[in-house]
């Protein structure tokens, strides 16, 4: 059977929850990445629901082993990680403030979709700004950047190269 | 679950097959990017094998599917088990199944059973990614150089006559209802069409398709696949990283 959290252990919770973060990306704790969609008890379970962001993310075993630490020092016996896969995440999901955190770790932050997600073949994405100098006058150099995630881009003003988020 | 095996098996040979480019790509962004690529299929086969595992129950798993079945057992098409080849061999495998995967996805993310349904959902959003990339490498080679062009043309001679099977479905595909076969055919053809177009390359005539591999039936490559795939878990059964 299915109960919700009291309202002390939801803020204790999603306190500690806050400090589970992204090991490719550590400035992003998991609620920024809105990879948390629910956590309730499932007959004595403390189970956390998540979205996966890239079915072969790896760092994906490595955040369930975070929570998993996180709750258990929290004092929780019974955990349980379980996946959800619909709706798939998207970067929409991705708190403004997550959005800020990137842009000062140097990544440039995902657009948000209704901008753009699937340019024509050989087109560039819509302008990425670049998270050092704020330029606009940036291009792409791959499609595929460090991890899944990413797309690596190359500031033309001051010559950074940087990953963009890309939009998902 | 034959329908599952044969999804899963099919983006974890064509994983395979990718990731014996790992560090011997032409320049590092695209070793990166097929890499990545590869890493998404992986992440879709661990999702559709863990389905698979929990159909047939008992003491399956993900790795047990993925790993310890033997070669007849295998459900993919013969398309992602030939040699990478040259890189233009390898991009257009990755193209043919990219646009296969994208048309059969979007159909079955209709599918009445929903974890198929789910899985289809989130794969679509990578597929689209591996579609472009490939199109655009396509495109790029099949209308570049006089060399790269006749390497395309080589590896569309090599590779055509394993496009026919992936729009033959076999019954257990459409055992759910939800593929209607000339829907597929028509978006795969389509798609193709108009990228060989733009690369200068000519969309092939009818001709003879191999046939087999969605039955167990595999080119003689199969076996030296799974034996490098297998290795670790025949030699140390139920090792972990």
């Amino acid at each position: 059977m299915r109960t919700a959290l009291n309202d002390t252990d939801k803020k204790t919770i999603y306190d500690r929850l806050e400090t589970v973060t992204d090991p490719e990306i550590p400035v992003l704790s998991i609620l920024d990445m809105g990879i948390v969609r629910e956590v309730y008890w499932e007959n004595a379970v403390l189970t956390v629901l998540i979205t996966p962001t890239y079915s072969g993310c790896p760092a994906m075993d490595a955040i369930a082993t975070g929570i998993r630490v996180a709750l258990s020092d929290l004092g929780f016996a019974k955990i349980k990680i379980e996946q959800q896969l619909s709706p798939a995440w998207t970067t929409d999901w991705m708190s403004e403030e997550g959005k800020e955190k990137l842009r000062g770790y140097g990544i440039a932050p995902p657009l948000s979709k209704a901008q753009s997600c699937q340019p024509a073949l050989f087109a560039a994405e819509e302008a990425v700004p670049c998270p050092r100098c704020g330029s606009w006058h940036t291009k792409r150099l791959s499609e595929f950047g460090s991890t899944a995630c990413k797309a690596l881009y190359q500031c033309q003003e001051c010559k950074e190269a940087f990953d963009y988020f890309k939009c998902h | 679950m034959q329908l599952a095996l044969h999804l899963a098996d099919s983006v974890l040979i064509l994983a395979q097959r990718n990731a014996e480019w790992c560090g011997h790509g032409p320049v590092l962004e695209q070793d990166i990017a097929l890499t990545n690529i590869t890493l998404d299929l992986v992440g879709q086969a661990r999702s559709l094998y863990q389905y698979a595992a929990n159909q047939k129950g008992g003491d399956a798993t993900e790795d047990s599917l993925a790993y310890t079945r033997l070669e007849h057992e295998y459900l993919n098409g013969l398309l992602v088990e030939q040699p990478n080849g040259d890189w233009a061999q390898t991009v257009l495998r990755q193209f043919f199944f990219s646009a296969y995967q994208s048309a059969y996805y979007t159909q079955l993310e209709k599918c009445t059973d929903k974890d198929l349904s789910a899985i289809a959902e989130k794969s679509i959003k990578e597929i689209r990614y591996h579609l472009r990339w490939s199109s655009e490498w396509v495109i790029r080679l099949g209308d570049g150089t006089e060399e790269s062009h006749s390497r395309m043309v080589q590896a569309l001679e090599n590779l055509w006559s394993y496009t026919g099977e992936l729009l033959e479905p076999a019954d257990y595909e459409l055992a759910l209802g939800f593929l209607h076969p000339d829907a597929l055919k028509q978006e795969w053809q389509s798609t193709v069409r108009n990228v060989l177009e733009e690369a200068s390359l000519t969309y092939p005539a009818p001709a003879f398709m191999h046939t087999g591999g969605k039955y167990g039936r595999h080119t003689e490559h199969m076996g030296y696949i799974l034996s490098e795939l297998q290795y670790m878990q025949r030699a140390y059964p139920n090792s972990q990283w």
